[in-house]
């Protein structure tokens, strides 16, 4: 693999990761437990998708070959998907979606904020603007793992199950290609092993202050760096892509 | 040929109001970042507020009509992410636009940290002035925007977030 491809996929990393978890809030639309959380939940998705949007369309700049965010979004299959493993789990009862979200949110508020000091240009401009969006969202998901988990025995009992259900999935955030580390040694890329004590303590304290219990003996999952998913990624792109799969070239 | 200058073009360009927030315009918002003239084209920088803002794509199109209209053919409207856009470009004049129409403006210096995770004090109702306002949502009718509700005149109210 050449450095133009190294940085290819390293992006499409970023910005399947966000397209996929804003795809699975925009669920939500129509469906909020609440008219407020309705606009919560698109919102933030709304950022997530305009976030993989901007990273598409670097990539296609990378990439140079004259594909468009369209094409990286709609015409690829499960397999050349790169997306965190957690971002394309299902979206559960609204606990659970907050639950992911807050895990996400914490891992890309200090993500941004590394990638915000990249040696490259465009990719430090994006993550200045989401590092901002991040913190917005973290606050939002933190507050409701926190009601939700400190709450009824119900809402605890459902929070901690889906604790529980996610953490497996949490190891394959920081996951990292051998050849991303040229990038990180010429100061493109961000090094993720740098932050994640720093993930782990911000996490535990939300997950403390919510009564939860982190699980010890959870099978930590892996694979999407390769593009190996769970099985639920492919329901969703077969969702999200039948437009495009029924109408090619559809344009808004 | 361009015959029109930089200036002239900006000034044109100036009108166009945010179109979900009609009384300001791209220019009162900093949306508006550069204009240039390359040969025949005429090239615009524009800057999202939010990763999101679906209001970009109307932007561009009014953008390219605009100077259409002005007689200018080739534009390029460009989507440019450095310097990250801030509410403390919003002018004063914005500012009381917003409060007048209904909109509580974002407080300044949004460097400050209180600022950014909305931690925000005594926010006035933009409808009677009274600070005994809450939070509703964190979350508006757009992604720049938070919803209010004033305790004093009971009337709910868009807060434009501080970033």
């Amino acid at each position: 693999m050449n450095k133009q491809e190294t940085l290819f996929n390293y992006i499409l990393r970023i910005a399947d990761s966000q397209l996929i978890l804003g795809h699975r809030l925009s669920e939500w639309t129509g469906h909020g437990p609440m008219l407020e959380e309705e606009l919560a939940s698109a919102n933030t998705a709304l950022d997530l998708i305009g976030q993989a949007n901007s990273l598409y369309a670097y990539a296609t700049q990378v990439e140079g070959k004259g594909r468009t965010e369209d094409d990286l979004a709609y015409l690829r299959s499960e397999r050349e998907f790169f997306n965190h493993l957690l971002s394309e789990q299902p979206r559960g009862d609204f606990g659970f979606s907050m639950l992911r979200q807050m895990l996400c949110d914490a891992f890309d508020v200090l993500f941004y904020s590394a990638l915000m000091k990249s040696s490259d240009n465009t990719l430090s401009g994006i993550a200045a603007k989401a590092y901002k969006e991040s913190q917005y969202h973290l606050r939002h998901s933190s507050s409701w793992t926190e009601r939700l988990g400190d709450g009824t025995e119900e809402s605890h009992q459902r929070m901690q199950n889906s604790l529980n259900e996610l953490w497996r999935f949490t190891d394959d955030l920081f996951a990292m290609r051998a050849a991303d580390l040229e990038l990180v040694n010429t100061g493109i890329a961000v090094d993720t092993s740098s932050f994640r004590e720093a993930w782990f303590k911000q996490v535990s304290e939300v997950l403390e202050r919510a009564t939860l219990t982190i699980p010890t003996h959870a099978f930590m999952q892996k694979g999407s760096l390769e593009g190996r998913h769970t099985e639920h990624l492919g329901y969703l792109l077969a969702e999200m892509q039948s437009l495009h799969r029924a109408i090619p070239g559809v344009k808004w | 040929m361009i015959t029109k200058t930089v200036e002239e073009i900006k000034t044109l360009l100036s009108v166009i109001p945010d179109p979900e927030i009609p009384v300001i315009t791209i220019r009162d918002l900093g949306v508006l970042r550069e204009v240039r003239i390359v040969g025949d084209t005429v090239e615009v920088d524009i800057t999202p507020t939010y990763s999101g803002c679906p209001a970009m794509k109307a932007i561009s199109q009014d953008i390219v009509k605009v100077l259409n209209e002005a007689g200018i053919e080739r534009v390029n409207v460009k989507e440019i992410y450095q310097p990250v856009w801030t509410t403390d470009w919003l002018s004063d004049e914005a500012r009381e636009k917003l409060r007048l129409y209904g909109i509580a403006p974002p407080e300044k210096t949004s460097s400050d940290k209180n600022a950014i995770l909305g931690k925000v004090k005594h926010l006035a109702c933009p409808h009677c002035g009274s600070i005994d306002t809450e939070l509703v949502s964190q979350f508006g009718s757009t992604a720049c925007k938070a919803l209010y509700r004033c305790l004093s005149c009971l009337e709910p109210f868009d807060h434009f977030k501080c970033i």
